[in-house]
């Protein structure tokens, strides 16, 4: 496929001199940001002072930030889902009826969203945001023109004349002044006087709506009885025309037979100068014979090319081949503008849609439509239909993929539409996962609801990465504004085990200087997830102690503590709390430690105080230097040995016994 | 591409670089006037900023963030030859209620005897670490081992460039299959024309950035230089900024035909140069996905570049300054997003695009009865729209700075057109 080559869009900066100063900028997810600068180092004294004192942010995607576009976006996300899910083993009819169905959905959700954008537009109070919606009816009414097209001769694939029927209804379909003009002159006192009365009949001709026209001849006929018979003439030639029927069985040669049957009556009246009396039935029996000279002369009713083609085509030819579609097209095009002006965009596209150059449609309509909506979905409904294969091209599926990824990644500048760009990106099976990765980590995590609604999508998908780094981030978060419970349950969610060390570290500390806990229902309830690291297993069972403790369970408690020491579990900064919280119980009417249990205690003290090598000089010299810590040595000492003694005279009251 | 907005810099002196954060809600600007900005965005859409302060004694080059991993970190690099690391600090002081945040220098990387001229945060899998580079040819990477104590960074490497260094990139691949790596740029335009870029690559076993490429083809001075998010390809994509924008791929040869242990030995090739900007190109950068770059250059425009589904290089659009003066006024008024979101503007494309072009035929006059006929006027050309945010001190947008005429440097002596 040959490049086309067209120059880049340029966006202006207002303020800045492009001549005198240079752009620094820097890409954000979704923006960009841009300012002017000096870059060269020698710059003139003069111009130190920034001329242009403001930064810009620069936006992709125009059309992402539209309110009524959104529902756009919003109802086509599903029906792309839908046509993902399609059932591959259909095949044949079904298939096609199916792709058929998606394609209207598209289009009426286009048609919806033009309905509103129109109305908005008429109810616009300054006339230049009534431009602009105006200018957007426009943008959505062409885009339906060429879907509607597109799906008329690639999903579709009419054949020779059901081809001209759908070509008819499509015209019908945007050539729609009749039906304003066909309500203004029957609503008027008198239809057949009326100074567009004529025009209609013409344009209700034009486009072959031939039942409506004999009607408005009656009508002329009741008003003026001089030329009553050659309105009951034309009239009769009018109801005879064949025309294939959907549900009419007859072949195409026999229409073909009875339409050239038709014609040569036509012309016959037209010999016998039956009309001569009225030039304007005259004219009407010339279109009927598909006169090009005449159809041109009603340039203005036609008001466009593919009209012209398609009402010289059903009064020339109406059993086309599609394989002929695009000879007629062609000269219908060169016919209507006459050398007086060139082509547009639009021009282009039909004529390659005429032509059968999908890949040409496509490239036409991203370099002319302002996003990439249109060409993405209607690029993958082709591939869809298996067209873009057909055709040969290696990069076919590739072409899908990336505009799919253009499409997806426009969303993702948007603060909701996002959520729609996910799904898009799942169905890109070469590059899909990895944009969706590089994008999903950007999202705002704004809020919680919004956090956890960014992390479900990655869980969902398998984004192990992209959540241990939501979650990091948000435990950081919560760390540094101090909500230590948020800050443990993120960095259990992150599996982050360096973290969950440090936030545990902060409870323990809290719990020194406060003596008591915060966020408990966490700590009670964190299972397995305790087993992160050594320092979240102690806090939680440190704070099962404290359970048991206010259960009056105090053997279990006693247990408890002493095992947090021996299995080493608790840093050896916190033993001294560890001990003096045993204390109380040491204190108690009843012996809770055993003498075994007193030994370790007692180990455990003496191993703190005597700050035996590699368990921390800071320790030991704390114990020495702080006159507290001293005396709670010799309390915990004295406790302990007057337990021991009751201890041993209980158990061994007890063996006795 | 459509200016969204334009903010009130409020610098007193050219701004050297503009960085948004990692979530695009807040950005960072930095200028002459030796202060770092901080802008944040609110919920309806306004950037306000919350933080401003001197941070240095020189010009600061450039200023950039920490993964939020991390916390929120800013590094700033100078004409004062120090890199500095910044933290914010939450607190419940005055500065919440006034919407003001406050940041804390954590620490100063004194290590340079000349102007830092870049600094990097490496790619967030190889934990808290930083490279600057200066104009005395040393690229020095730096490591914070606790990231909850960010006023102690050790200097871990020393990577000698013989060069006078400009710019940094670290490979942002994370992939086990690749070493963490670096790219240099060298601005060094003395005449003995020496190759320009440089790639270092860290070796396991050693525990040392080692040479692993020198890019021989790029002579000219470069300004600027950066690898493309990896997106799991199994080589490498690197722009250069220097008389011309050039993208390269760097495909790692495969080790068992390498000696084993050296460097990793790469096949690069050029796959695009393009010489647009007309002269000097001083900055390249990649957007998030890699799928597009940014150049900038002496002739004063930022162009895209992006590569199409056949893997052709384009440019795809053009940001330029459109030369006029700004004006207070006439520039306030539009704020409704809605409104400047329907501006059509044919930016996007297939190859490319085309502002302001017709798509149809304009239509005259409206017909009678015409709802949307398909032959009316499909685009207008596109009119800038543009919404001014501007605290409540900084309202007039005209000028508010007086010239300064010179200031006073108390480190550098040196003037800093010279030489450096």
């Amino acid at each position: 496929m040959e490049e086309l080559d067209c120059e880049p869009a340029i966006t202006w900066i207002p303020g800045v001199n492009s001549k005198k100063k240079q752009m620094c900028f820097d890409w954000g997810p979704g923006e960009m940001l841009l300012c002017e600068t000096s870059f060269s180092k020698k710059v003139d004294t003069s111009e130190k002072v920034p001329s242009c004192p403001f930064i810009y942010i620069v936006r992709k995607d125009v059309d992402v930030y539209s309110q009524i576009l959104r529902k756009l976006f919003n109802e086509s996300h599903g029906i792309f889902i839908g046509l993902q899910r399609i059932e591959e083993e259909l095949t044949g009819k079904s298939r096609k009826a199916q792709l058929v169905r998606v394609s209207k959905n598209y289009r009426s959700v286009i048609r919806a969203c033009m309905e509103e954008m129109h109305q908005v537009a008429i109810a616009a109070k300054d006339p230049a945001s009534g431009r602009q919606f105006s200018s957007q009816v426009s943008i959505l009414s062409a885009m339906e023109l060429i879907w509607n097209l597109c799906e008329i001769l690639f999903i579709e694939v009419a054949p020779a004349g059901p081809l001209l029927l759908h070509l008819l209804d499509w015209v019908r379909l945007h050539v729609c002044e009749v039906d304003s003009l066909s309500a203004d002159v029957l609503g008027s006192e008198n239809p057949s006087k009326h100074e567009s009365f004529w025009n209609l009949v013409t344009v209700l001709v034009l486009q072959g709506r031939l039942d409506e026209a004999r009607q408005m001849l009656s009508k002329e006929a009741d008003a003026n009885p001089s030329c009553a018979s050659m309105c009951r003439i034309l009239g009769d030639l009018m109801r005879t025309m064949p025309i294939l029927s959907p549900g009419n069985t007859q072949t195409l040669t026999e229409l073909e037979l009875k339409w050239q049957h038709w014609r040569e009556e036509c012309e016959r009246h037209l010999q016998d100068s039956t009309f001569a009396a009225s030039p304007r039935l005259e004219a009407l029996c010339k279109i009927m014979l598909g006169d090009e000279a005449t159809l041109l002369e009603h340039k203005e009713l036609l008001s466009n090319w593919y009209h012209f083609l398609v009402t010289r085509l059903l009064y020339s030819n109406p059993t086309v081949k599609p394989i002929d579609l695009h000879f007629y097209a062609q000269s219908s095009l060169d016919m209507f503008l006459g050398g007086e002006s060139s082509p547009e965009p639009l021009d282009n596209i039909l004529m390659a849609a005429f032509e059968f150059d999908i890949h040409q449609v496509i490239k036409e309509c991203s370099i002319a439509l302002s996003n990439w909506w249109f060409v993405a979905h209607l690029t993958d409904l082709l591939d869809h239909c298996r067209l873009l294969q057909s055709h040969n091209l290696y990069f076919g599926s590739n072409m899908r993929e990336f505009l799919l990824l253009e499409y997806a990644s426009g969303l993702f500048a948007h603060h909701s539409l996002w959520q729609l760009g996910v799904d898009y990106f799942d169905y890109c099976p070469e590059l899909g996962r990895v944009s969706l990765e590089l994008h999903i980590e950007r999202i705002p995590l704004n809020t919680e609801q919004k956090a956890l609604k960014v992390l479900r999508i990655c869980e969902q998908r398998q984004m192990t990465e992209q959540v241990r780094s939501i979650c990091k981030i948000l435990a950081m978060k919560a760390v540094r504004n101090n909500r230590l419970g948020s800050a443990l349950s993120w960095s259990i969610r992150a599996k982050d085990a360096a973290f969950a060390t440090l936030v545990s570290d902060r409870f323990l500390r809290d719990y020194c200087e406060r003596g008591c806990f915060s966020d408990l229902d966490l700590i009670d309830n964190l299972g397995p997830a305790m087993m992160l690291s050594d320092r979240l297993t102690f806090l939680g069972k440190y704070r099962e102690f404290h359970r048991l403790y206010g259960e009056k369970r105090f053997a279990d408690a006693a247990s408890l503590l002493l095992s947090l020491m021996t299995s080493q579990i608790a840093p050896r900064s916190f033993w001294m709390t560890l001990l003096t919280d045993a204390l109380p119980l040491l204190e108690q009417k009843q012996v809770i430690f055993s003498s075994e249990q007193t030994y370790e205690l007692m180990r455990c003290l003496e191993d703190l105080a005597s700050g035996r090598p590699g368990c921390g000089e800071l320790d030991a010299q704390r114990l020495q230097d702080d006159d507290i810590e001293t005396t709670k040595v010799e309390m915990l000492r004295l406790a302990l040995a007057r337990n021991l003694a009751r201890a041993i005279i209980r158990e061994g009251s007890l063996e006795g016994s | 591409m459509f200016v969204a907005r334009s903010i009130a810099a409020d610098h007193k002196d050219l701004i050297h670089d503009v960085s948004f954060d990692f979530h695009g809600r807040r950005m960072a600007t930095c200028s002459s006037d030796q202060s770092v900005k901080v802008w944040d965005k609110s919920e309806s859409g306004d950037w306000h900023c919350t933080a401003s302060w001197k941070t240095h004694s020189g010009s600061v080059w450039r200023v950039t963030w920490a993964h939020p991993e991390f916390g929120q970190v800013l590094a700033s690099c100078s004409f004062d030859r120090t890199a500095a690391v910044w933290e914010e600090i939450v607190g419940e002081s005055n500065d919440k209620l006034r919407g003001q945040s406050h940041w804390v220098k954590r620490t100063t990387l004194v290590d340079s005897r000349t102007s830092v001229t870049d600094v990097k945060f490496a790619p967030k899998h190889m934990g808290l670490m930083l490279a600057t580079c200066s104009a005395d040819g040393i690229v020095r990477i730096y490591e914070a081992p606790d990231v909850m104590n960010l006023s102690q960074w050790s200097l871990q490497h020393e990577i000698s460039c013989k060069l006078s260094c400009s710019c940094i990139s670290w490979n942002p691949s994370s992939s086990r299959a690749h070493s963490p790596m670096i790219a240099v740029g060298s601005d060094d335009s003395s005449p003995n024309a020496m190759a320009k870029v440089q790639i270092f690559e860290y070796n396991e076993n050693t525990r040392k950035y080692a040479k692993a490429e020198t890019l021989m083809t790029v002579t000219d001075p470069v300004h600027d230089i950066a690898f493309a998010p990896n997106l799991g390809r199994s080589f490498h994509i690197l722009a250069i900024a220097t008389k011309d924008v050039r993208i390269f791929t760097l495909k790692p040869v495969r080790k068992e035909l390498t000696s084993s242990g050296g460097p990793t030995k790469f096949e690069i090739h050029i796959v695009a140069q393009f010489d647009n900007h007309n002269s000097q190109v001083w900055r390249v950068s990649w957007n998030i996905t890699g799928t597009v770059l940014a150049s900038s250059g002496d002739d004063g425009c930022v162009r895209l570049w992006k590569a199409n589904y056949m893997d052709n290089w384009k440019c795809t659009g053009i940001l330029k300054g459109n030369g006029s003066p700004v004006n207070g006024t006439s520039q306030l008024g539009n704020s409704n997003p809605s409104l400047s979101s329907n501006t059509p503007n044919l930016q996007n494309s297939l190859h490319g695009s085309s502002a302001g072009r017709y798509f149809f035929p304009p239509l005259d006059s409206p017909r009678a009865g015409s709802r949307w006929s398909s032959c009316a006027q499909l685009l207008p050309p596109p009119a800038p729209l543009v919404e001014h945010s501007c605290d409540a001190d900084s309202a007039n947008l005209q000028y508010p700075h007086p010239r300064r005429g010179d200031r006073s440097r108390p480190l550098n002596p040196l003037p800093e057109n010279e030489g450096v």
